[in-house]
């Protein structure tokens, strides 16, 4: 029988306790995933993705989460049964740092080898988004891969530069800010 | 390298446009300036959307899917005991087994734990609001909690949010996400609430549960059920 797909809801204000509970400094729940997704053990190269959502307003939204699946260094998603340890997934609120950022502490994604430049798959919740949105973190030092990336290549050229993620100050940093309306508006998929 | 392809993994069936609430809903203020501008572009599904997290039930903890019991300090919690079960399907009817709910409410008072909670009703110290839980190889549920109640919100005079349970879920691959809430039947407050009313007519009943005689435990709790509906495949599978 066909059933017709259960309408979202917005995450609302307070799902920090619920979702994010270790982040937040709430003991009774023990979260599932946080934004530290790779220890010192995991292979591959160091990733910290930082970075603020702005809304139409230009401030920057202190009650968002942001949920990341990624492949690991050798470009396999994690099916639950590796022995790594890298689940491939973090969860992040922008509520516990003073400037509204999320961090993930992960590992450089490898290339998938079906012609897709490395990338972070992205989940974006917050009050005031009656369903979640989806969109994508590319690097910006992966020029030669992201310019056959069949995904980016659906992309207005003059859109794509909101999906990559720069070089910060420091080694493994890169900087991925999000803009919910305006000029630098992300680009956000529907899969 | 990859071991599985994109082929050998089901697409699934988009968002359906006519269940699911547009970015800006009507009279919720913040879905305003807090909603992409510019409409998303549409995607072909690949490895990336056709996989997902996995936590199953290794990720619970024996307490976490009865609320009456893990945020206890000093006795039971206030209020009306329930117990909430339901079903995860997929849109084609196929049962989701070993899928993470996890749930968060406000207490009987109409208080959540959250500090950024400002509402005038008292905390509960033996409720926190958080559980979870994993389907099972029918993909059933089951909670058991206190029944929320109302509270104010802020987005216009007078405005309450009728009571709601929160529920988030993964389903089998990373395009099947689902947030969600979850309301009670014969609210009174469903009527005046944007949120809710922002989902078309006539899918909104599917988010009110059901009150359930079956369900119900003598001398113990009420019963209600809310089965939850994640996108099924596609028809003719997509390359990625």
């Amino acid at each position: 029988m066909r059933r017709r797909q259960t309408p979202s809801q917005t995450v609302g204000p307070f799902f920090a306790f619920g979702l994010t509970p270790g982040q937040y400094g709430y003991s009774a729940l023990t979260g599932i995933a946080d934004g530290t997704m790779a220890g010192p053990d995991t292979p591959g190269r160091r990733l910290r993705l930082e970075g603020r959502i702005f809304d139409a307003g230009g401030e920057t939204v202190p009650d968002a989460m942001v949920e990341i699946w990624q492949a690991d260094a050798t470009g396999r998603y994690p099916d639950g049964r590796s022995n790594t340890g890298f689940a491939g997934f973090g969860r992040c609120g922008t509520g516990t740092d003073p400037e509204h950022r999320f961090v993930f502490e992960t590992i450089r994604p490898g290339p998938l080898g079906d012609g897709q430049a490395p990338h972070l798959n992205v989940i974006l919740f917050m009050r005031g988004m009656p369903r979640h949105a989806f969109t994508r973190v590319y690097f910006a030092d992966e020029a030669e891969a992201n310019a056959s990336d069949p995904v980016l290549s659906t992309v207005p050229p003059e859109r794509r530069s909101t999906l990559l993620a720069a070089p910060g100050s420091r080694d493994g940093v890169y900087l991925f800010d999000i803009h919910l309306r305006g000029e630098r508006e992300t680009v956000f998929f529907e899969p | 390298m990859s071991e599985t392809s994109s082929r050998d993994l089901p697409g699934y069936a988009p968002f359906d446009p006519e269940t699911q609430p547009d970015w800006v809903v009507h009279g919720y203020h913040s879905s305003v300036s807090r909603s992409p501008g510019r409409p998303a572009i549409p995607l072909v599904q690949t490895l990336s959307e056709l996989t997902g997290p996995v936590y199953g039930h290794g990720a619970v903890q024996p307490l976490d899917h009865d609320l009456t019991q893990n945020g206890v300090t000093d006795g039971a919690p206030l209020g009306e005991r329930i117990i909430v079960t339901g079903q995860v399907l997929d849109e084609d009817g196929r049962a989701q087994p070993d899928t993470l709910i996890e749930i968060w409410q406000c207490n009987s008072a109409g208080r959540y734990i959250h500090t950024a909670d400002r509402h005038d009703a008292p905390i509960d110290p033996n409720f926190f609001g958080g559980g979870r839980c994993v389907t099972d190889g029918r993909g059933c549920y089951r909670f058991i909690t206190i029944k929320p109640a109302a509270y104010p919100w802020g987005n216009h005079p007078n405005a309450w949010r009728p009571a709601h349970i929160h529920f988030s879920l993964f389903g089998p691959a990373f395009v099947t996400r689902l947030v969600t809430q979850s309301y009670f039947p014969g609210d009174p407050l469903l009527a005046h609430d944007p949120i809710y009313m922002g989902t078309p007519v006539p899918f909104r009943d599917l988010l009110v549960m059901d009150y359930d005689p079956e369900v119900t435990e003598e001398g113990f709790a009420l019963g209600y059920r809310f089965d939850i509906v994640l996108r099924g495949r596609r028809a003719t599978p997509l390359e990625g």
